[in-house]
């Protein structure tokens, strides 16, 4: 099997990923811990290693308009962002989506600002998580990898951009032992890209962008809240052939010892890694504890979800991420996930980690013990200082 | 045109259909119509190059018309032509040109 | 650079009627003109506004080209990409055909929240034509100010009253702008200048990097003149010197029509549209913008006497 051994960081993960997609069009702007994917991106591109018109914007809003305008074109498009990179291309976020172009961003997340910090947290992916993307959040570089894989194959037939998610700093910049496909195994599993609507073809000319009035506006979203039912099942055909070149099983979720499990704690990317090791640890001390990893967001895989958690005794939602006004994102969906049914468990948000804050063994099991004692509250936090230090 | 469902409009927002708005009839917008002196034309072409719809109609390198389908009698061809062979004349009350 | 009239005439439009723009609007003048003076097939990018709103209401386009509308600041990033894409795709022998990519923009979308977006495509040198149809306000949201409007000119944010006459800043020259990023080609046109305006975007297309070409685009509408005037008021424009034709080729400045004893006073270009009737009888005023109109054709002449 072409699986071979690499010792990489996120970043370098996602840029050996995009080498071998090998697109047509990259057009991307700095931006802190993003950055390092570009750096040898570019080096690729200078040695010639890849065909790509590498194109260096003076902003992110022109980087998602430029890749917008070359998706259109017809080509396989790329790049990648972070936090308020991402915000500044908002609006042309929701656009790629709506046009139904299949772009692939690497998002390597880090907080929103203000004030201004470079770290990790999830403010920035979640803000996005209405913009019709696809968006797959990966616990380590070779999720990273794989999940770059699978999102072009993925994004190509559905016509739908994807983002891959990375905690900043903790993935993108750490080494870590992982395992890539060769090159040609790669090209094989991606195919070709053969879209059936193009700019460059110029003989069937398409007008793309119109304007609609209240005539048709509600028609078109239609189509895009139909198209993302038809995501899952794609998802699922493809990770099946990744996971026989990659000798893994994958799903829209992952599950560590939930079979048995009585408290569960469910979390996204890097922090996953953290809750399965504090999970092998309790299991020493005979705690019937269990984890979730949530790896495709968007489009929320509420019937998996449901199937892992029903019939638990208690639920600790980790979130890196706030919402002002209401109840944590992820904590929120996975609550509305299990509303219907009688077996439900009850579910808490633990709110942790925001602008990088470091979350460990000793927090998640401070999370555990709650569950189980149940003084759990609603709403928790982890690792804030609520006093002052002595 | 009759109103499509989003099941038979084509995705992502594309017209698949290049030039069809020549199925929207602008004519019924003007007030007054442009009058063309087939006799009294030099044919300079003038009035072609400068209307803001496309309507004045040259075949072989001539004028042979202005398509009233169109025209929204903004008078910039009576207002640009040299010779004065286009007057605009105002649009009947039962609205004929 | 000899153009066939006939043959541009007989030459099946692609852009099409059936538009909404409003009647004696100059921008379907400007497009028509500038699609018959492309020889090769071409992509076009549209920044949101009149043209762009009025061309392709869902399900109706006017365009016969394949045609782009992405948002409102980033006609030229849009295009960069779908030029990128282009040369990625020729080097790879997928593509073999002549293509050229072209950008309009109002000046709202171009002078305004899409200067950064073209500043940058121009700096990375990709090779399109950015088409401006400069009609000095943003016009598609109802006739409001943009650096590109006049000193002095009426519009919904730069109102009349005792406190205020009208725009206080004079317009930017974003043409001086572009050509200080050294491009190969940067122009001023009109419409009434129709083969002028035609032979420059013909030079623009066929020049290796990014061309530049500013056309005035009086409104009937935002300007207040009767619709039918719209090409004599683009005349004036050029007979006051208050929008001269003129050429920068590799940095070299030329204009290409100077009315010399013919030159008229600024005022009949004042006189001309109701956006300025409250400055009709302020002759003080009406010097001042003699002034800037003369400083700056005297800085023109200077420039392209240099050679």
């Amino acid at each position: 099997m072409g699986v071979i051994k690499k010792a990489m960081t996120g970043a370098d993960a996602a840029a050996e990923a995009m080498r071998q997609i090998n697109p047509d069009v990259v057009a991307a702007y700095p931006i802190t811990p993003q950055t390092p994917i570009m750096h040898r991106f570019a080096q690729f591109v200078a040695e010639g290693k890849v065909k790509t018109e590498f194109v260096t914007v003076e902003s992110e809003h022109s980087a998602m308009s430029a890749c917008v305008g070359a998706a259109t074109a017809g080509g396989r498009v790329m790049t990648a962002t972070s936090a308020n990179g991402l915000a500044l291309m908002f609006e042309i976020v929701y656009i790629a989506a709506s046009n139904r172009l299949p772009i692939v961003m690497n998002v390597v997340n880090r907080a929103l600002s203000g004030p201004i910090n470079i770290h990790c947290d999830h403010s920035d992916s979640m803000a996005c998580r209405d913009s019709g993307w696809i968006q797959l959040y990966s616990e380590n570089a070779e999720e990273v990898y794989e999940n770059n894989l699978i999102a072009i194959k993925l994004a190509e037939r559905v016509n739908m951009p994807v983002m891959v998610c990375q905690d900043g700093f903790i993935t993108s910049h750490s080494v870590e032992s992982m395992r890539v496909l060769d090159d040609a195994s790669v090209r094989r599993f991606i195919g070709q890209y053969k879209p059936k609507h193009y700019l460059l073809d110029v003989e069937h000319p398409i007008t793309s962008g119109p304007f609609d009035f209240y005539d048709y506006y509600f028609e078109h979203k239609r189509q895009q809240i139909e198209a993302m039912t038809k995501v899952i099942p794609a998802f699922y055909e493809i990770v099946d052939e990744l996971g026989k070149l990659m000798g893994k099983h994958y799903e829209t979720v992952e599950e560590y010892y939930l079979a048995d499990a009585e408290f569960v704690v469910v979390s996204l990317n890097s922090t996953a890694g953290t809750v399965k090791h504090t999970v092998d640890e309790l299991r020493k001390q005979g705690k019937r504890v269990g984890a979730l990893k949530i790896r495709l967001f968007r489009p929320f895989p509420r019937e998996d979800i449901a199937k892992y958690l029903r019939g638990k005794k208690a639920v600790a939602v980790l979130d890196r991420a706030a919402t002002f006004g209401h109840v944590a994102p992820l904590y929120h969906e996975i609550r509305s996930a299990l509303y219907e049914f009688p077996d439900k468990p009850r579910v808490v948000s633990y709110i942790y980690g925001l602008g990088g804050r470091d979350v460990n063994l000793g927090h998640i099991t401070k999370v555990f013990n709650e569950l189980e004692s149940g003084t759990a509250q609603e709403e928790n936090y982890l690792g804030v200082r609520d006093e002052d230090e002595p | 045109m009759k109103k499509k469902s989003w099941k038979s409009i084509p995705e992502g927002g594309i017209i698949t259909t290049p030039g069809n708005s020549l199925k929207f009839k602008t004519g019924d917008w003007k007030t007054h119509y442009p009058e063309w002196n087939k006799e009294k034309c030099i044919q300079c072409l003038r009035c072609h190059f400068l209307c803001p719809e496309g309507a004045i109609k040259v075949k072989n390198g001539k004028v042979v018309g202005i398509d009233l389908d169109y025209c929204k009698g903004c008078g910039i061809c009576a207002d640009e032509c040299p010779v004065k062979a286009i007057v605009m004349k105002k649009v009947g009350e039962n609205g004929s040109d | 650079m000899r153009m066939n009239l006939k043959q541009l005439a007989s030459k099946e439009e692609r852009f099409v009627s059936g538009h909404r723009l409003c009647p004696g609007c100059a921008a379907p003048i400007i497009v028509r003109l500038t699609l018959k003076a492309i020889k090769q097939a071409v992509v076009v990018a549209t920044a949101t506004g009149c043209l762009e709103v009025s061309s392709t209401i869902f399900p109706y386009t006017s365009w016969r080209v394949p045609w782009i509308h992405n948002a409102f600041e980033n006609a030229a990033a849009t295009i960069s990409g779908v030029e990128a894409c282009y040369r990625a795709l020729k080097r790879q022998g997928k593509i073999r055909k002549e293509i050229k990519f072209v950008a309009f923009g109002g000046d709202g979308g171009t002078y305004d929240i899409g200067l950064q977006s073209l500043s940058g495509a121009l700096e990375r040198g990709h090779d399109f034509l950015y088409v401006c149809y400069d009609n000095e306000a943003y016009m598609n949201t109802g006739i409001q100010r943009s650096s590109a409007t006049p000193m002095g000119a009426w519009t919904n944010t730069s109102q009349v009253g005792s406190a205020q006459l009208g725009k206080k800043e004079h317009m930017k020259d974003l043409t001086s702008i572009v050509a200080a990023h050294n491009i190969p080609y940067v122009a001023q046109a009109t419409p009434a200048n129709y083969l002028d305006l035609m032979r420059k975007v013909e030079k623009g297309v066929s020049i290796k990097g990014p061309a530049f070409i500013n056309v005035l685009s009086p409104c009937p509408r935002g300007w207040r003149f009767p619709h039918n005037k719209t090409i004599k008021i683009a005349q004036l424009a050029v007979d006051t010197c208050f929008w001269p034709l003129y050429e920068v080729e590799n940095g070299v400045y030329k204009i290409n029509f100077d009315p010399g004893k013919n030159k008229k006073p600024i005022r009949e270009w004042i006189l001309s549209q109701g956006r300025y009737k409250h400055l009709w009888k302020n002759r003080g005023f009406i010097r001042e913008i003699q002034e800037f109109v003369d400083r700056r054709w005297e800085r023109l002449k200077q420039l392209s006497s240099m050679g």
